[in-house]
Formats: structure tokens, C-alpha cells, sequence
């Protein structure tokens, strides 16, 4: 397109890709693009006995699957639930995509955890990215391995508050906060104010809550808009009035003490060398 | 995959089926939006696929508080019965190596579920038109064989302009190069269009040159042409503006401004 100068800018469109014309596809072209596509599957590896029990048929038992996605949210379920009762880790996935670099990641990044007296709560952290091709999929194959009756869910995600949208301006001092979207199946009161329109929330915890709307599974996601820039102890606060709801099913901690935090939260000291 | 979100199937039995194509301006999608909101549509079902990238939010045809907590996903179909009129709703982009899947997946969807005619609205990207195309309305069409059968004469009467081949070289005269279609940023148009031909699908598609911007205007463009074909609104002369915006339309260029400023 050219500009009123004459100048010739390449125009991009924030709905589609240039169009890619199919028909120069040849042979190896679609072998690549095969080999791409098996390479950037979703894979779980379960402990030995769920693979066992799951190759026979049986899925695994679970009325509530609490999911973290994000190091805040992550961290929020390691210092209140983890550390206080027996936890199992039943598995993990893998995903590759272009930001795992050259190798697939090894790196225990999607871990699942059971606690040791309570076969029913499944608990999942995600702190890996997932790329937007691969969301669907890890939805379907894990919700693949639960049994769906009396499933319910609960996703903690989060966001940078410069995604949300309101009509008033925003101070610094509102955020973090948290809110709520839920699937109708859900009976619950959730624990914060509805996601206002015409916010939408992307990734995860969409590909979740859209897999539970559709299988009217009872699901409730709590996103905590942040305006900081990786993992911190606020943040992670924002969390805390999901607390109720969710001790009703796993032993929690409602008070760590210190070390746990300190041992937790690493401070990342990334000097700002903005303003030097 | 459609998935009924009510117990019992809905039946598309000779119904109209209009849908987007994500594209340029998102046209399409918002022409959609307002045919909804303004004839208060229920929804149906989803279509849960793969093919697009996962999002979620609350009702964006919200009315009160009452309806503002019901959940939406990228692709729900709405109905509404007294009009014989089913409408999909895309909201999502598709993930650029499932398009193929994509299409077919609507095309079977769409001969399966007994619609008498699909109508796609798209867009495609206003500086990329040749000369023929520059002239008149920025309005264009393209209907498969099987719908040319019944909607030949209705088409005329409209006297709309089909969308012009264009030539493969622009500049060179070669007799061996047949003029193509050529929708540049209408997505999965041409495709979805070629496709339908193919498997007999009767399907019409309504094109607006546009470019990027604030597109609201562009979507009344489309959406006015689409009922002088239709009729979904009688008389449309008698109110200024007969389209209801829905309220997920607020706030489209960002929030707030911070007082401070002034």
C-alpha cells in the first residue's frame, strides 16, 4: 500500500495470514510439514501403575482437578497445598514447540500431583509455554484420562493487566486482582467478581474452560491480572481467596511459614537499568 | 465437531445458514455480531474443533445482568427458528496449518445438516484491486453452480457485480494464462468457495473491499447488502439505525485514559 507520500508500506492484517497458495505444495513439502506437525505433539507420561491402569481402561478417578497455569499461580499451589500434606507425582507432559529451544524439554515443566490419602484431587502446575496449535490437544488428552463424573474443575491463571479492558482508567494501585469466568454447568458461587465484557481471556485456561462448557463438566477459571513482569509474592497473594474453596477438597496451609515462602519466591533480581 | 449445547439436536432443516470468513477489517465476524444481537438469536451449539485458536469471555450479546454470565467459545451457532436462519459465529483466528481441515470440516457440516443455501460473508483487501474491480460499489459476489440453480433470477433483480477474475500477470497478454479468482486476505474464502463447488454445496459469497481500521462502518456495509437479498429486517427505511451493537463491542480501541492527563 502506499502512503500519501508514494512511500510503499507492506500492509498486514490482524485477522488472517497472507494467503498461502496449496497448490505448490509438493511431496517433500507436506513430508516436512508432517514430520513438523508429529514433533510438536502433546505427549504424557504417566507413573507406571496410571499407565498401567489406563492401558486396561480404567481412567483415573477424579472429582477435582485443580489447575495452575503460569509461575504465579504455579507457586501459589506449591506454597499453600504442596507443602502440607503427601503429595504423589503421577506424571507429566512434554510439548516442543519453537520457544523450548533446540531440544525437546526434559525440564519437569507440567508436572501432575495426587495426594497420597486422597486418590480423587488431581493437581496440575503449567509453567511451560504451550503454543496456540497445541492447546486443544493437551486439553483433549488430558481430560482424555479422567473420568468425567462428578469431575469438577478449577483453573488459576493469570495476565498482564495491560489485557484488560474497563472504561475507567486503571491506577497502580488496583492492581493485581482476580476474576472469574465459569462454565454453566457450574453450581457454585465463585469467589470474584464475573470477567467484565469485552474482556476475553486466551491460552490454557481457555482451551479448558471451552473443553468443559462443551462437555458440560462444572469448571471455574480465576484469572489475576498483574502488572508485574514475571513471578512475584504479590501476585501470588491474589490467589488467596480461592483458598476457602478449595480447602474444601486438599489440606491446605493457610499461614506458611517464612522459609517456605523465602525457599519459594525467589526474588528475581533483575536491575532495572532503565532510569541509570 | 458440532456439539448441540441444548439436549435435544436442533434440526437445520432448510434453514439459511450465514456465516463470517475471518478476514481482512474482520468484516465478516461483526456483520455476524450484529445480525445476532439485533434478532436476539438463541444459541444452539458449538463447534469445538482444533482449527482455532482457543479463547473464552462472557456473553458478548449481553442484554442484562441476568444473561451477562453465560460462557462463549471461538464457534457457536445461533438460531433463529420463524426465519428458518442459523448463523455461525467464528470469533477465534485459524491456526494456519489446520485451514484445510478447517474447510472441510465446514463444508461436510454444511451438507449434512440439510441447509438449504450457506451464505459466507468475507472482505478482501481493498488495495489489491485492479482497475475493473476499482470501479462502482466495493460490493461483490460469488454464488456456487448448485444455489445459481435457484437464486438466478433474485440475484439479477439485485443487480449485484460477481467478483472478477483477475489476471495471473497483470501487464502481460498471454492467451495462455486463464484469468483466476483471486481473494487476497479473505482467509479461507476462495477455498471454502472452490471446495463447495466441488462437492455441489449451495453456497453464495458476499465480498467487501476493505482495509484495516475501524471497521464498524464496513460491517453495516455488508450487512445492509446481505438484506436487501434476505429481508432479515422489514423496511429497513423506517429507523435510522435498525443494527443493535452488542456490548462487546465497547472499548474497541483500548480503556480508559488516565485523568491526570487533563
Amino acid at each position: 500500500m502506499a502512503t500519501f507520500f508514494g512511500e510503499v508500506l507492506s500492509v498486514y492484517s490482524r485477522a488472517v495470514e497472507e494467503d498461502e497458495e496449496e497448490l505448490d505444495e509438493n511431496e517433500e513439502d507436506a513430508e516436512i510439514r508432517r514430520e513438523l506437525e508429529e514433533k510438536r505433539e502433546v505427549h504424557l507420561h504417566w507413573s507406571p501403575e496410571v499407565s498401567e491402569s489406563l492401558k486396561s481402561g480404567n481412567k483415573l478417578p477424579c472429582s477435582e482437578f485443580i489447575l495452575a497455569v503460569g509461575h504465579n499461580a504455579a507457586r501459589f499451589l506449591s506454597v499453600y497445598a504442596l507443602t502440607s500434606e503427601n503429595w504423589d507425582a503421577l506424571g507429566r507432559a512434554s510439548v516442543w514447540n519453537e520457544r523450548s529451544g533446540g531440544v525437546a524439554s526434559e525440564e519437569s515443566t507440567c508436572v501432575f500431583y495426587r495426594p497420597k490419602d486422597n486418590p480423587a484431587v488431581l493437581i496440575c502446575q503449567v509453567t511451560c509455554y504451550l503454543a496456540e496449535d497445541q492447546l486443544f490437544q493437551w486439553t483433549e488428552k488430558v481430560f482424555g484420562c479422567l473420568q468425567l463424573r462428578q469431575l469438577n474443575v478449577t483453573v488459576l491463571s493469570e495476565s498482564s493487566v495491560s489485557e484488560f479492558k474497563t472504561a475507567d482508567y486503571l491506577s497502580s494501585s488496583s492492581a493485581p486482582f482476580l476474576r472469574s469466568l465459569h462454565s454453566a454447568a457450574f453450581s457454585g458461587k465463585p469467589v470474584c467478581k464475573s470477567l467484565e465484557q469485552p474482556n476475553i481471556v486466551t491460552g490454557l485456561q481457555a482451551a479448558v474452560l471451552n473443553h468443559c462448557e462443551v462437555h458440560r463438566i462444572p469448571s471455574v477459571v480465576y484469572q489475576c491480572y498483574s502488572d508485574v513482569i514475571g513471578p512475584d509474592s504479590v501476585t501470588m497473594e491474589t490467589f488467596k481467596p480461592t483458598l476457602t474453596k478449595l480447602g474444601k477438597s486438599i489440606k491446605l496451609d493457610p499461614s506458611p511459614s517464612a522459609d517456605i515462602l523465602r525457599k519459594i519466591v525467589r526474588t528475581t533480581n533483575i536491575q532495572s537499568n532503565l532510569y541509570i | 465437531m458440532f456439539i448441540s449445547s441444548e439436549n435435544s439436536p436442533p434440526c437445520f432443516k432448510d434453514f439459511t445458514l450465514v456465516m463470517p470468513a475471518v478476514a481482512v477489517g474482520n468484516v465478516g465476524q461483526l456483520s455476524v455480531d450484529l445480525i445476532v444481537s439485533t434478532l436476539n438469536m438463541s444459541r444452539v451449539g458449538y463447534m469445538h474443533t482444533d482449527c482455532l485458536i482457543p479463547m473464552t469471555g462472557n456473553n458478548p450479546y449481553a442484554t442484562s445482568n441476568e444473561n451477562a454470565e453465560e460462557l462463549h467459545t471461538p464457534a457457536e451457532v445461533y438460531t433463529a427458528a420463524e426465519l428458518k436462519l442459523a448463523v455461525l459465529q467464528i470469533r477465534a483466528p485459524i491456526i494456519q496449518s489446520k485451514s484445510k481441515k478447517f474447510r472441510q470440516l465446514l463444508v461436510s457440516w454444511i451438507k449434512s445438516s440439510g441447509f438449504s443455501r450457506a451464505v459466507v460473508l468475507s472482505s478482501s483487501q481493498a488495495y489489491q484491486r485492479d482497475d475493473q474491480q476499482m470501479k462502482g460499489i466495493p460490493l461483490r459476489y460469488l454464488v456456487t453452480p448448485s444455489l445459481l440453480k435457484d437464486s438466478e433470477d433474485a440475484l439479477k433483480e439485485l443487480s449485484w457485480r460477481e467478483m472478477e477474475r483477475v489476471s495471473a500477470y497483470p501487464g502481460l497478454t498471454d492467451a495462455n494464462t486463464e484469468p483466476r479468482l483471486y481473494v487476497p486476505g479473505g482467509g479461507i474464502t476462495k477455498g471454502l468457495y472452490t471446495d463447495s463447488c466441488a462437492e455441489d454445496v449451495p453456497l453464495a459469497v458476499l465480498i467487501l473491499f476493505c482495509s484495516e481500521g475501524d471497521n464498524i462502518p464496513d460491517a453495516f456495509t455488508l450487512v445492509n447488502h446481505l438484506n436487501d437479498w434476505l429481508h432479515l429486517l422489514d423496511d429497513p427505511s423506517q429507523k435510522p439505525n435498525k443494527w443493535k451493537i452488542p456490548t462487546s463491542w465497547n472499548l474497541l480501541f483500548g480503556s480508559g485514559i488516565p485523568p491526570a492527563l487533563f
